[in-house]
């Protein structure tokens, strides 16, 4: 991954991060004048929270070489607790026996895990160890269905009777740090399993704690409202109803930038510091890494943790800012692999490669919607001017283009240009 | 007795069909890693791209069939096969193979097989839309019912189930033969073993390489057609499919066939098992219970909508305990 770069003593001018900078304002103006201010500082504001994920994956895959392929299952985790903490409280739910009932199931929760474990450990009391495995095994059995009926029960009356527990009508930002939180303890479980492992085992993990937390959230009506959707969320900032669209959505934008400047910021001095330079080191060669006496893997669990937490954070924005919690809204394609795309063509392990592709990426992303539904009918319309040819629905298959397109250019990036757009640096010390 | 009936049509015979498949399609991904290294992870995809084309071939001829007595889909299964090998070679020869000559690290070749995923589902769905399709275009689907004697309700097993169990046992002995027996199985097997030391002697890798992808092509069009025949064909297979056929290669043992058809089997076993109902079993019991045990209507482990929680907690419990598989796979 890393080419010696032979840097001169003094400092030359960084011509091509200017030029590609440049070349991205230029193509953002476009979009604001063909396109709206309001449609423009939208696309902005996205392609922030975006960064956020993009910064928290070029810290895994750029950093560390970690590959995480369920993003979208911690932008979800993250945009489920900015929707938990900030969305008005449901007075029905608490004022009735539910909230009671709920947290004694909780309480049997933790009661059931807590003998569970204390039986998995008879066999210090002299109880064979075969014995042991299975009593444990039966015990948790009986244990999850006796929990799992009770909760059923709970959650079935909290639906019928007041529909979803709501939610606790704290500031947004609370709920932006416990989702950044949450993704991280579950990016902590994860990686403690999966890190010591080889990398492919981390990428399937990855997949399915993604999917599973989707179908949790999905199905859970008593939690998320499931498929009815839970809207508006609030902002952090005065909503469009108060001050007009574009300046609440530069108001929104602005906090983003904060918050990337102070992560973008943080990243900086981390990499440069010898705590990056030993991220690099396992990265590059793991074997000596341990002989210089580095604990390998309590240094990928610290780096995949991190990424996690920003994956929590930029999907809480994210999903603030769309005003909507929809949990089959989270696709792979939309908040997995577009994000993948953003660093792998940006360029891993480089945070300013990271943003411009980013911002990039986005931009495509979201002109090819239209584009690509104009070039469909544009063939439609050539088709049935030469051949009298009646293409169905050709709206949803045009879209599904893209899908194929995202797939081609990710392999095209992995072919030609591997490092990226703005490669690593390398610093030397001679 | 109509209650152990219930349980075998709905465990025995529907754990066997999806064992089937989930095998079938770890075999590939066992054989692929075994010889080049990384997770397929487009295997998924190139199995609904071979029901894909068996879907097309079928509506272009419905009736070549009815001469033979089988389901069109399954006379047009050869041609297919070649077409997805063909797709597979292409492939490795397009993408995989200029990453593995620059010799860049597996997990890259990982997250090329993702690019190949998106590539597949995007071309596939432009194709054949989004909605769900019959293989059976111009026919009807044979069920055959078993009376039991002495049971009202009678073993219900479909015409598609019956193929299946023909084909997986076949092509299981199929490629045990063929591994153990011919002069190109042996060379495969040398080649997982040590591919230096297999270069060196003169085995053409090159053949090899291709030799895999045609199998795993094969075995992933048969798996993914007569899953397609035994529901329906649809454009999303591959998303219900990854990961239980990748826990059933991991619980198998990495890089071993075998493995990986006790790891399909037991992966679709733990699957049927943890969504079926258990209270239907319990229910000729229930007078006998004591009073103060209330029977649930519903005992399954799991509900059917979280059904992709179990081959993850498989795979999870395998990593932790034993992360060679239960049969020793090869690298960690």
């Amino acid at each position: 991954m890393t080419t010696p770069q032979h840097s001169s003593s003094r400092p030359t001018v960084p011509t091509r991060e200017l030029v590609l900078f440049g070349g991205l304002i230029v193509v953002v103006l476009g979009v604001f004048f063909a396109m709206g201010g309001a449609y423009a500082t939208r696309m902005l504001v996205e392609a922030a929270c975006y960064a956020i994920l993009a910064l928290g994956l070029t810290i895994q895959w750029g950093y560390a070489g970690q590959f995480n392929a369920g993003i979208m299952g911690f932008v979800a985790l993250g945009g489920f607790s900015a929707t938990f903490f900030s969305i008005p409280v449901n007075h029905d739910f608490w004022s009735s026996d539910l909230p009671g009932r709920l947290g004694g199931v909780l309480l049997a929760i933790v009661a059931a895990i807590a003998l569970v474990v204390a039986v998995s450990r008879i066999d210090r009391l002299g109880v064979p160890k075969l014995a042991r495995t299975l009593i444990t095994i039966l015990v948790g059995l009986i244990a999850y269905l006796v929990v799992i009926s009770w909760l059923r029960e709970v959650t079935g009356d909290i639906e019928s009777q007041v529909d979803f527990i709501g939610g606790l009508g704290l500031p947004v930002w609370v709920g932006w740090i416990v989702g950044g939180l949450l993704a991280g303890g579950v990016g902590y479980l994860i990686g403690h399993i999966c890190l010591g492992l080889r990398a492919d085992y981390l990428v399937i993990a990855t997949l399915g704690i993604a999917e599973i937390i989707k179908a949790f959230l999905k199905n859970s009506d008593w939690l998320t409202r499931g498929t009815a959707t839970i809207s508006p969320l609030p902002w952090p900032v005065p909503s469009p109803g108060e001050v007009g669209f574009i300046t609440a959505r530069a108001l929104y934008l602005s906090v983003t930038v904060v918050m990337i400047a102070v992560i973008f910021f943080l990243l900086h001095r981390a990499y440069h510091a010898p705590w990056g330079r030993m991220i690099r080191a396992i990265r590059d060669n793991e074997v000596s890494a341990a002989a210089m006496g580095k604990s390998i893997n309590r240094r990928r669990q610290e780096i995949f943790v991190f990424g996690c937490v920003l994956m929590g954070i930029g999907g809480a924005a994210l999903t603030s800012f769309t005003g909507i919690f929809d949990a089959q809204g989270y696709l792979p394609l939309n908040h997995t692999f577009l994000v993948l795309v953003m660093v792998i063509l940006g360029g891993p392990g480089n945070n300013l490669g990271t943003l411009f592709g980013a911002v990039l990426v986005y931009v495509i992303w979201i002109m090819s919607g239209p584009m690509a539904l104009a070039l469909a009918h544009f063939v439609a319309e050539l088709g049935g001017m030469w051949f009298d040819w009646q293409p169905g629905n050709m709206d949803s298959q045009a879209l599904q283009a893209r899908v194929f397109v995202i797939g081609l250019l990710i392999l095209m990036v992995l072919r030609f240009a591997p490092r990226g757009l703005i490669p690593e640096k390398v610093a030397h010390h001679d | 007795m109509n209650e152990l009936i219930y349980f075998f049509n709905y465990v025995v015979v529907a754990g066997s069909v999806t064992g089937s498949i989930y095998a079938m399609g770890a075999i590939g991904v066992t054989l692929i890693y075994s010889i080049l290294r990384f997770a397929h992870f487009a295997h998924a995809d190139m199995m609904t791209l071979g029901a894909f084309l068996v879907l097309l071939l079928t509506l272009l001829f419905p009736h070549a069939g009815e001469p033979l007595g089988l389901p069109t889909a399954v006379v047009m299964l050869p041609i297919a096969m070649v077409l997805t090998s063909l797709a597979a070679v292409g492939i490795d020869r397009v993408f995989y193979q200029p990453l593995r000559n620059h010799g860049v690290k597996p997990i890259v070749l990982v997250i090329a097989s993702l690019g190949v995923t998106l590539m597949l589902q995007g071309l596939i769905r432009l194709f054949s839309g989004t909605g769900a399709q019959s293989l059976y275009v111009d026919a009807r689907k044979e069920i055959f019912r078993l009376e039991v004697p002495g049971v009202t309700r009678p073993i219900i097993l479909t015409e598609p189930q019956i193929i299946l169990f023909v084909v997986t046992i076949a092509s299981v002995i199929a490629l045990h033969l063929f591994l153990t027996r011919s002069r190109l199985g042996k060379a495969m097997r040398a080649m997982s073993d040590n591919p230096d030391l297999a270069r060196a002697s003169g085995i053409n890798t090159r053949l090899i390489v291709t030799l895999t992808w045609v199998i795993a092509g094969s075995l992933a069009t048969l798996a993914g057609t007569l899953l397609s025949l035994d529901v329906a064909f649809k454009p999303d297979l591959s998303f219900f499919l990854l990961l239980p056929i990748f826990a059933a290669a991991i619980v198998g043992g990495v890089g071993h066939p075998f493995g990986a058809v006790a790891g399909g089997f037991l992966v679709g076993f733990a699957e049927t098992l943890a969504v079926f109902n258990w209270s239907v079993l319990l229910r000729p019991l229930r007078d006998s219970l004591p009073s103060w045990i209330e029977l649930p209507n519903n005992l399954a482990l799991v509900g059917t909508e979280y059904k992709i929680v179990v081959p993850f907690f498989i795979l999870i419990a395998v990593l932790i305990w034993r992360p060679t598989g239960l049969f020793k796979g090869k690298v960690i």
